[in-house]
Formats: C-alpha cells, sequence, structure tokens
C-alpha cells in the first residue's frame, strides 16, 4: 500500500511538466508528422491524404536544395570557428591581465544583445559606401563592396554575425571549464619542462571535452535555430542565397501559407537535428572523458 | 449558506440585468491595423479611432496594432482558422486574393443598400479601386495607400551643370543625367551615384513602375494569370540591370530599402525612387533642397500604388458587419482622410479629401505633396494574384538573380513565369 501512494504521488509530481512537455512539444510534432501527408486546406478546398506527395515534392524543389546547402555550409563553418574562438578567448582571458574583467565583459556583451538589435547594427556595418567596413576600406582606397546584395558574399556575411553572437556564448562555458583544472597540473607539467603547446594538446584540451561535447552540441541546434539576423538583414535574399532552413519553413507556412509543405520541411529538419544529437551523444560521448 | 444564497441571487440579478441592458448597450468591434512607416501612424488611428467611439455611443472598437503588414495578415489569418477573426483590418490590398481563397472576407457589395453608398464607392481614384476590386465585386477600401516617386537633390543637379529644377521626364535621361551626377574619385571608385531603385526584399513593387512606363500589366485583373515573360517585361528589366553594368550610374547588386533614405541624405545618390510613405522623413531629415517629381516615362507615364485597405470579415454578426461599414465610411470620409494623410504622408484616396480646407492649407505649405496625387492619374495596380505572397515570391526571385547577374533578364522571367503558371492553373 505505501509503495502504491508512493507511486501515484510520484506520478502527481510529474503531471504539470508532463502536461506541457505533451501540450507543447510532443503533441505538435506528432501532428506535424501527420499533416505532412495531407494537402494543405484553402477555403473550400479541404485538406486530403495525399500519402507521400509532399515529400516528393521537395525532393523536387530547387529553393529546398539551394537553402539546404545554404544551411550545410552555414553549420560547417559557424560551429568549428565559434568553437575555436572561444576557447582562445577562454584561454585569454583566464591568463593573468590588467582589464580582465573589462574584456570578459566585451566578450560576452554580443550574446547579451538580441539578435534583432545586434542584426541592426550589423547592417549599418555592411552598408556600401557610407557603412563602417566601407568607411574603413575607403581610407586604403577600397571600392564599394554590396555585401548583403552580391549572393556570392551574402552567405559569408551573415555567418559572420552568426559567429560574433555566438563565440562570446561559448566562451563563458569554457571559462567555467577552465577554472575547474586544478593547477596543480601546470605545475607538474611545468615541472617535468612541457611547453605550454604540449601542456594544452595533451592536458587542457583533453579535460575541456565534455565542455566541447556541450557546446557542440548547442552549436549545431542554433545553426538551424538562429535566423533572427536573416529576417532583419536580408529577408533570404538575394534569390535565396542567404535563406537557411528555419527561414524557409517560416515563409512556407506563414506567407505562402502553404502549411502541408511546411510541415513536411519540418519533419525533414526534425530528422536531420535528431540524427546529428543522437549521433552526438552516442558516439562521441564515448570518448569524450579524461581516462 | 444564507451568505451565499444572497451573493449568487445578486449575481444573477447583475447578469439579468447586463442582458436586459445588452440591446442598447455597445456592439464590439475588433479592428486589427498595422504600421509600416514610422511616425505618428499608430497614434492617428488610435485617435481617430476614440473620436468615432466618443460621437458614436452604441459601438465600441477595440483597436489592434498588430505590426508590420505581413504580422497582421498573419495573425488575422490565424485568428481567422480558429474561428474568431476581427471584425475588420486594414491588411495590403494585394492579399486581397488570399483573404477570398481563405473565404475570410465578404463584399461591400452585400452590405450596402442605399444609392448614396453606392456612390461612396465610387468616390475613390479608380486607381486605388483596381486593387480592391476583382469578378465585378469590392471588397477593400482604400486606406493607407501610396506609389512611388523620385526624389532628387537640387544641389547635386546644380553642383553637375544641371538644371536644379528639371527631373528626368524619360528613361534615356534618367541615364543621362545619372552619367553627369555618378561622381568618381581618384582611384575610379564612385563617392556618388546618379540614380538608386532599392531592390531588396520587393523589387516587384518598384519593378512594376518599369513594366507600366514599358505599356505592359504583368497581372491579369482576376488575379489567376501573370505575364512576367512579355518581351515589354524583360525589355524593363534590361534597363533596370543595364543601369549598373552598361551605364553604370547605379550601385551594382541588390539595393538596400532601409538604408535609401540615408544614402539620399549622405549623398550617396543625387535621385532615389522610393515611397511617398518616406516624404516627411524626407523634409525633416534632407540637409539641402530637394525636389518630388512623378517617375520617368518611356513609352508612357507609369507606377504601381501600394499600401493597405480596410476589409471586413465574414464571420460577425449582421449588427457587427453593420457597424464595422459605418466606421470605415466614417474614418473613408475627406475630413478623415485629410487628417490621416497630413499626419502620414500617405495619398489620400478620394478627389474632395484634396478640397478641404485643412488639406488645401497643407499643399500650399508643401506642394510635394502634390505629386503623389497627380500620378495616381497613370498609376496600375500593385502585382496580385491567387497565393499572392507565393507568385511575389517567384518573381523577386527571378528580379534578384538577374539584377545580381545570376541569370540573364530573359531566362529569369521565362522561368518565373512557368513556375507561376504550375500555381495558377488550378485557379483558372
Amino acid at each position: 500500500m505505501p509503495r502504491r501512494i508512493e507511486w501515484v504521488y510520484g506520478w502527481l509530481l510529474l503531471t504539470p511538466a508532463l502536461f506541457l512537455l505533451f501540450a507543447f512539444t510532443h503533441v505538435p510534432a506528432v501532428k506535424t508528422v501527420v499533416d505532412s501527408f495531407f494537402s494543405t486546406a484553402r477555403g473550400a478546398r479541404p485538406s486530403t491524404f495525399v500519402g507521400l506527395d509532399n515529400y516528393r515534392l521537395l525532393m523536387e524543389d530547387p529553393v529546398f536544395w539551394q537553402v539546404f546547402s545554404n544551411n550545410v555550409w552555414y553549420a560547417l563553418i559557424t560551429i568549428p570557428v565559434s568553437i575555436a574562438l572561444a576557447i582562445v578567448m577562454a584561454l585569454w582571458v583566464d591568463g593573468k591581465l590588467t582589464g580582465r574583467g573589462f574584456v570578459r565583459m566585451a566578450y560576452f556583451a554580443p550574446t547579451v544583445l538580441p539578435l534583432i538589435a545586434v542584426a541592426n547594427i550589423w547592417m549599418f556595418f555592411y552598408t556600401p559606401g557610407f557603412g563602417l567596413i566601407d568607411q574603413i576600406r575607403s581610407l586604403f582606397g577600397g571600392a564599394q563592396v554590396n555585401w548583403l546584395g552580391d549572393p556570392d558574399l551574402v552567405l559569408g556575411a551573415v555567418i559572420v554575425v552568426a559567429i560574433w553572437k555566438e563565440a562570446g556564448f561559448f566562451m563563458i562555458f569554457y571559462l567555467a571549464a577552465l577554472q575547474s583544472i586544478p593547477p596543480s597540473l601546470r605545475e607538474a607539467a611545468a615541472i617535468e619542462g612541457a611547453s605550454r603547446w604540449t601542456f594544452f594538446r595533451r592536458v587542457t584540451f583533453p579535460l575541456l571535452m565534455p565542455t566541447t561535447l556541450f557546446v557542440s552540441i548547442n552549436a549545431v541546434i542554433n545553426s538551424v535555430r538562429l535566423v533572427d539576423h536573416i529576417f532583419v538583414m536580408t529577408e533570404g535574399g538575394p534569390d535565396n542565397h542567404s535563406s537557411l532552413l528555419l527561414f524557409y519553413i517560416y515563409e512556407t507556412a506563414f506567407k505562402f501559407w502553404d502549411t502541408a509543405y511546411a510541415a513536411t520541411l519540418t519533419v525533414v529538419v526534425l530528422a536531420i537535428l535528431s540524427v546529428l544529437a543522437i549521433g552526438q551523444f552516442y558516439l562521441v560521448d564515448k570518448k569524450v572523458h579524461y581516462r | 449558506m444564507t451568505m451565499l444564497r444572497k451573493l449568487g441571487a445578486a449575481a444573477g440579478a447583475a447578469a439579468l440585468s447586463a442582458a436586459l441592458a445588452a440591446p442598447a448597450s455597445a456592439v464590439d468591434l475588433q479592428f486589427f491595423f498595422p504600421v509600416a512607416v514610422g511616425g505618428k501612424a499608430a497614434q492617428t488611428i488610435e485617435e481617430l479611432t476614440a473620436d468615432y467611439v466618443a460621437q458614436n455611443p452604441g459601438v465600441n472598437i477595440e483597436a489592434v496594432y498588430a505590426g508590420s503588414y505581413q504580422d497582421t495578415i498573419t495573425k488575422t489569418l490565424t485568428a481567422a482558422r480558429g474561428g474568431e477573426p476581427p471584425q475588420l483590418a486594414v491588411i495590403l490590398s494585394v492579399d486581397m486574393f488570399t483573404l477570398i481563397e481563405e473565404d475570410a472576407i465578404m463584399p461591400f457589395d452585400d452590405l450596402i443598400e442605399t444609392d448614396e453608398e453606392r456612390a461612396w464607392l465610387d468616390a475613390f481614384y479608380p486607381a486605388f479601386m483596381e486593387n480592391s476590386q476583382t469578378g465585378g465585386k469590392t471588397y477593400g477600401i482604400p486606406f493607407q495607400r501610396s506609389t512611388p516617386v523620385l526624389y532628387w537633390n537640387k544641389e547635386a543637379f546644380a553642383e553637375a551643370g544641371l538644371d536644379p529644377e528639371t527631373p528626368p521626364a524619360t528613361w534615356e535621361e534618367m541615364v543621362e543625367f545619372g552619367k553627369t551626377l555618378t561622381k568618381r574619385d581618384g582611384d575610379g571608385n564612385v563617392t556618388q551615384w546618379g540614380v538608386r531603385i532599392p531592390s531588396s526584399g520587393f523589387p516587384y513593387w518598384l519593378f512594376q513602375g518599369l513594366t507600366t512606363q514599358n505599356d505592359v500589366i504583368i497581372a491579369s485583373g482576376d488575379g489567376d494569370e501573370t505575364y512576367f515573360d512579355d518581351p515589354r517585361v524583360v525589355e524593363a528589366l534590361q534597363y533596370l540591370v543595364d543601369l549598373s553594368t552598361v551605364h553604370e550610374v547605379m550601385q551594382p547588386g541588390i539595393i538596400e530599402w532601409g538604408a535609401t533614405p540615408k544614402a539620399f541624405f549622405e549623398g550617396q545618390t543625387a535621385m532615389m525612387w522610393t515611397t511617398t510613405g518616406n516624404l516627411t522623413n524626407v523634409r525633416n531629415n534632407a540637409p539641402f533642397d530637394f525636389g518630388v517629381a512623378m517617375l520617368p516615362a518611356n513609352k508612357r507615364r507609369g507606377a504601381p500604388t501600394g499600401g493597405g485597405n480596410f476589409f471586413i470579415f465574414k464571420d460577425s454578426t449582421d449588427e457587427q458587419k453593420e457597424a464595422s461599414l459605418d466606421f470605415i465610411k466614417w474614418i473613408s470620409a475627406p475630413a478623415q482622410a485629410a487628417r490621416w494623410s497630413i499626419a502620414t504622408g500617405y495619398v489620400a484616396p478620394r478627389p474632395d479629401a484634396w478640397e478641404t480646407p485643412e488639406m488645401k492649407a497643407y499643399v500650399a505649405d508643401f506642394p510635394p505633396a502634390l505629386v503623389a496625387r497627380d500620378q495616381l492619374e497613370f498609376a496600375v495596380a500593385e502585382l496580385s494574384t491567387y497565393q499572392n505572397q507565393r507568385i511575389t515570391t517567384i518573381f523577386n526571385d527571378a528580379l534578384e538573380a538577374a539584377i545580381t547577374g545570376q541569370k540573364e533578364p530573359a531566362e529569369a522571367l521565362a522561368e518565373a513565369q512557368a513556375q507561376a503558371d504550375r500555381i495558377l492553373r488550378a485557379y483558372r
């Protein structure tokens, strides 16, 4: 009997969280999968079961493939660069230097600013002619560059903003991890005569691996999730050269009102993200901890 | 217990008296409106609504600021799909077909009864009604409407040896003036461009100025056919591309809308095409003497219209529909239309609003405000079709591809037409 009461008690405690999780995460996710097999209802025409038609459409949609490849490049560049920068910045502000508090704050500031505000500031940097970058370039005789208006440059321009925004955030995790490394290790290494680089490669970096796993999962999610600046800076243009998956889903759902196709796109993105996250946890987790 | 019963009785009596009072008390209306330009737009709408409610005690209007145009249609359609649409809203006139397809709005023809009300529908400029009517019925009433015009920097004109009072009147003149106005430094880098036609986000709107001037209409009035691959459309796009590549009088690549007035103020460009909605902004911020002119002509003069209309939603009671109609009639009357136009820079949508004393005083003080009105004579409907946002996105992508040199104009437009046909076939 007491066992049973405990069991009821446990479930009662779980209920509020479970209810929220189901209402706002699991039910919508399942509904999205179901919706992706139906057509979009439009006024007089109700939604009908179309099987895999939406997925076939997706395979043949050139915009999807363009956006997909944009997002792959976006992830391939932002993730390693922002992690590497974060480690360098953390090592720098972990050391003894004057004005350490100020530098830490400066590195962290981009994280505190809302991405929409950041995007507006960068819009000014990138403005051809009288923007900050062009003004500096003009001092050295550089010509105007239309950073956001050139299909070859625009993706790079939005990637820079994402890295600027993310690196400071990741730095905080590395800084916390660095401070938990016992100083005796450094002293021991110094006695052994290890160089600073060897110490970093053999001791510090391996000890940072759990943080790197955590940060890299966050970075992967952010590479799909962080699209606010696209709305402000380019709206996916020119000709979809800076459009990312989440932005394309928004356009399809709330500009074109093609909710079924948007659901299909969402399912594909969810599938990709799940595979990546599971892969990171199960495959990498085994090698993460320093033994 | 007796206490509770007393309370219950009191509550019941209150409910009963409220129910009895209901017929005499207010009709509640919810009104969604967007704000697309800065300044006093939101404040003015709220003031106008409050004035109407003060004059009409039987009606209660909740004016809800719903964000940008895009936010407003998103919120309205989401509410309509959830079964609780607002009673009325200001939404882009080009979204008319989307709202019809969603079965969300009703034609004004179903609400008006008297001849006086029918005359009211005819009181607006025909150019604005093109985007408000289809299939012989009127679905929208023009409210915050605009049209693009050309702004020029008189000081830059004088400096380049041009007559500061004469803007370019034709395509050839715009190129010719542009060449005179484009300044380069010792390294050959441009310090001042001749002209600026912004193309970020929605290039189709200003491009429609060029197509209209080239005497071609890009979509049918029924909203089920587009003519993107017409040779005259290709020619217009070629002209736009040539401004940067052949004549070198405009910055190459996609040109940002938001930075355009600033570029004009900074002397980065001597002429710019942009909406009349910027008139007050330019008046307050240009550090030099400027002029406002109609867009230059080619085969004819021409410009698109733009902006938002009033729509009435189907899913309301008859009293609510009556009250909505009455409110729209009031706010679009000459006195209110003039007040709105002066506060924002939007074009007052009916000729008699320009005859009010307030409006006459305003244009006497600031004649450039008249340019947009006079251009209406040559204006056409803004691109609007079924699945409007998808079709315009296809068209925008094609324009951006041509402007950035990814595709030849003819090729880009032929592809866009094929895609549009695939979508619109279902509606023919």
